[in-house]
């Protein structure tokens, strides 16, 4: 077991990547009540293209299965895993996203009894014909919510027009049709090809003895019979720099419109030390331009464009990213050219020192707010480590981030061709 | 195991709460504003703060306002609203790094300490009336932040019960105000209602990080001078009239245009925070439908396969419990008859010791979850303030762990339908 510690945090972390390729962490919190673990495999709703576990050729699968299998995985033959879990007084949990599914549980007792459940219930799949029908109008309500859903609606309306071909422009549940095509035998195939403990990460942060935790964990996993396994191989179609539409307008039953300007990021190859780099300077720059500190914040607000739901974010993967920008607005187009014409001006713009140090100074503290939390360590420890870039590192990167740095990312993030619009608006 | 304590002392108008913690990398201070929820004041109250938290006579405008806090290390500082019983509360939040982990040795809590007084006691104004610009820019916001519960369905019908079951009464007000009454409102008569409110509400202030607790109530007490309080204070009589209302079984059907029906059914529990059998009532709820073990998430969702989300919660203040679940408008009838089913099953009895004590367990671990947070934590010693009880954390504990099957069964007994809400797509259960 290695233990990496991190003074200025006063943290300490715990390391094992076990005989079957399981990497483990711990990361032991002193005073806190509760222990928080996740389970997360490197498999996503993008992962829709692949090669099945023992077989050569490429398969397409329907939308939505990745997190199809989340919801069936809680199901067993003879047992009810949410029961086990409320009986040793858990609450347990799962999501899917566009690249992870993570299945997780809180408890302040029984702490080493839950973790075995968590283990051992994603390691052992129980699905057949009569649940997956059932849970077919379950989840087909999870959908209907969604589309019910402004702000989801919008979301995925900005990324269907920045990609065309990507996966990631499907929506993470699928819809009511796709599902319907999803089988017993699908989901096993989905479950043996990215399940296996090499593609999967377990992170436990707590009032935990590391030492202790690590064996009970190498226990249980020696127990189970992992045969060595080839790499994945994962296949997306190519897709253009470009967005692919540069407006979307979507008439809903709302009263107030929404408006989010996109970018469509490059460079989404990148992984490591660089992706770390590159995604907060994005972040940084976009903090720099609209943050509630910023002249323009204050002029899109006092021109009656914005109000407290304006907001901005910038998130990169391998294969695709974006930023988003916008929010509630009474002038959904007026907003739209305005984002975009800030943006435009901000590329060429220097930028100011005294800005990016203050600027820098907030996303120190807010990295440090974000770790009181054992969930946004568990969740983006994991999210980064999938990326090989360390969450840890996060407060050294930004420290080191210079007004060049930030002059070369407005530079070549910025770009017209890669904006796009999506607005929702009231029905007429 | 650590379960968080509380100390509380008054200073002139306000009580002062702090909790000594080295779990946190942050402290945080909450200042909190308590009145009773009128028809008159409502819209004002739901300006107000947000008049006040961007701009001061120090920092006349949010950049400068919003720059400073960025030197401090990020700190955040919102506002917010909310409702507990019959009071409308203003929440002014600050979290600030502790230097601690920083390599820069600026004392930033007592900073905060300062930027919050100038916030609630320099506010930009002249002495007569806050700064016309903002005010109208916030009065614009404020219409658009009461618009939007429209758009938002599961919060929209929340808020349509809520109005339906208490019509004519001041907790059928919504949180942000009345739409119709913006406008009407002037710079000036928000100044004067911001002065009423120094005098007159009941102030409450959080501290929770790793602090010295004498040092800094003695920093606080003098950096937030508010006045001794005349006005009685509010005590539970508020509630109690809730008790005595009468209670009629109501459908109320609305159609827009929607794919999920939202269907909201609200009770009324007649047990209030501080009641003796109101943890009983906690772990009713939770068997009942607070938990993903629990009658309606294993009947409306695993079984029936209805809904996605079938869920009950409690309003401890008001003597409310909501059921709310998302479903087509075909299986309208279906889900009200399981989840009324349900209840009588509860009433009868129905319900092992192995749901109890798999209930306790999960309500007592997500109390002390609740406390491995500071807003949670701050947030549940509210509850005592609100009310005018004192309930201890070991004690509210112990409490959970002593409920018997008789008393869940007796306050599920007090339990009546109130309302039945349901919005859906188009007319009649087709």
């Amino acid at each position: 077991m290695e233990k990496i510690s991190f003074e200025q945090l006063q943290e300490e972390l715990y390391f094992e990547e076990l005989d079957n390729g399981l990497k483990v962490y711990i990361l032991p919190k002193k005073g806190f009540n509760k222990t928080f673990c996740t389970f997360t495999t490197n498999y996503g709703s993008i992962d829709n293209m692949f090669v099945p576990l023992n077989e050569t050729q490429y398969k397409k699968v329907p939308d939505g299965i990745a997190h199809f299998l989340e919801h069936k995985l809680f199901e067993k033959k003879d047992r009810d895993v949410f029961q086990e879990f409320s009986k040793n007084g858990a609450s347990a949990n799962a999501f899917t996203s566009f690249t992870r599914t993570a299945y997780l549980f809180s408890s302040t007792q029984n702490v080493e009894n839950n973790l075995e459940t968590l283990i051992d219930f994603v390691q052992d799949p129980y699905f057949s014909e009569k649940t997956v029908e059932k849970e077919k109008g379950i989840i087909g309500q999870e959908i209907t919510m969604y589309d019910d859903n402004p702000d989801w609606r919008l979301y995925f309306g900005l990324i269907e027009n920045m990609y065309e071909n990507h996966p990631v422009k499907i929506d993470i549940a699928g819809t009511v049709e796709s599902i319907s095509h999803i089988t017993k035998d699908l989901l096993y195939e989905c479950y043996d090809t990215f399940y296996h403990p090499s593609n999967m990460l377990l992170f436990i942060v707590g009032p935990v003895d590391p030492k202790e935790y690590m064996e009970s964990i190498k226990g249980n996993q020696q127990k189970k019979d992992y045969t060595k396994k080839s790499e994945i191989k994962r296949k997306f179609e190519e897709e253009p720099q470009e967005v692919h539409k540069k407006k979307q307008v979507l008439a809903m039953n709302v009263q107030t419109s929404k408006c989010l300007v996109g970018i469509k990021a490059l460079d989404t190859e990148q992984q490591g030390a660089e992706m770390l780099k590159n995604e907060l300077c994005i972040n940084t720059l976009l903090d720099m331009i609209f943050s509630n500190s910023s002249e323009n914040y204050q002029h899109l607000f006092s021109d009656g464009l914005i109000d407290d739901t304006f907001s901005y974010d910038y998130t990169q993967e391998k294969g695709f990213g974006f930023a988003m920008i916008g929010g509630d607005t009474s002038k959904p187009d007026e907003l739209a050219d305005r984002i975009q014409k800030i943006l435009l001006e901000a590329k060429s713009t220097a930028i100011q020192g005294e800005t990016l140090e203050r600027t820098k100074k907030k996303r120190i503290g807010t990295f440090l707010r974000a770790v009181n939390s054992p969930e946004y360590i568990a969740n983006q420890f994991t999210r980064y480590s999938f990326n090989d870039m360390n969450l840890f590192d996060v407060v050294s990167t930004i420290e080191q981030i210079t007004v060049e740095d930030i002059q070369a990312a407005a530079e070549r993030f910025i770009d017209e061709d890669r904006m796009t619009v999506c607005q929702v608006v009231p029905k007429a | 195991m650590s379960v968080a304590e509380e100390k509380v002392k008054k200073y002139g108008g306000f009580n002062l709460h702090t909790v000594k913690t080295e779990k946190f990398k942050t402290n945080n201070i909450v200042v909190k504003w308590k009145a009773p929820i009128t028809e008159e004041t409502a819209t004002l109250r739901a300006l107000l703060p947000h008049v006040m938290q961007n701009s001061s006579n120090k920092y006349p405008n949010t950049a400068s306002l919003r720059s400073y806090l960025e030197e401090l290390y990020g700190a955040t500082f919102f506002i917010d609203l909310s409702k507990k019983g019959d009071y409308q509360i203003i929440s002014f939040s600050l979290e600030i790094a502790n230097e601690k982990f920083l390599s820069d040795p600026d004392p930033l809590l007592k900073k905060g300490v300062d930027f919050l007084a100038e916030i609630l006691f320099n506010p930009h104004a002249d002495g007569k009336s806050f700064a016309e610009k903002i005010v109208e820019d916030e009065k614009r916001a404020l219409k658009q932040r009461i618009q939007s519960i429209y758009d938002d369905k599961m919060r929209y019908a929340n808020f349509r019960l809520v109005e339906e079951m208490f019509k004519g009464e001041p907790y059928a007000l919504g949180v942000n105000g009345i739409a119709e009454k913006v406008d009407a409102i002037s710079a000036e008569g928000l100044y004067q209602y911001y002065e009423k409110s120094l005098k007159e509400d009941q102030i409450d202030v959080f501290v929770v990080g790793d602090i010295d607790e004498e040092e800094i109530a003695s920093y606080i007490s003098t950096k937030l001078p508010f006045e001794e309080r005349t006005a009685a204070a509010h005590t539970r009589a508020v509630h109690k009239e809730v008790k005595e209302k009468e209670v009629k079984e109501k459908e109320v059907k609305e159609v827009q245009d929607v794919k999920q029906g939202k269907l909201h059914i609200g009770y009324r529990t007649n047990v209030l925070y501080g009641d003796e059998d109101y943890f009983a009532l906690q772990i009713f709820n939770g068997i009942y439908g607070g938990f993903s073990h629990s009658k309606l998430f294993l009947n409306v969702r695993e079984k029936e396969s209805l809904a996605y989300y079938a869920a009950s919660r409690i309003e401890s203040h008001k003597g409310l419990l909501m059921v709310l679940s998302g479903i087509d408008q075909q299986n309208y009838e279906k889900a009200v008859s399981i989840i009324k089913e349900q209840l009588e099953l509860m009433k009868k009895g129905d319900f092992t010791e192995d749901e109890i004590m798999q209930t306790k367990a999960v309500t007592h671990n997500q109390m002390l979850e609740t406390l491995d947070t500071a807003r949670g934590m701050i947030e549940v010693f509210y509850h005592n303030a609100v009310s005018g009880v004192d309930v201890d954390m070991s004690q509210w504990l112990q409490s959970i762990s002593k409920v018997t099957k008789e008393e869940i069964q007796t306050v599920a007994n007090k339990i009546e339908l109130d309302t039945i809400y349901f919005l859906s797509g188009s007319e009649g259960n087709n």
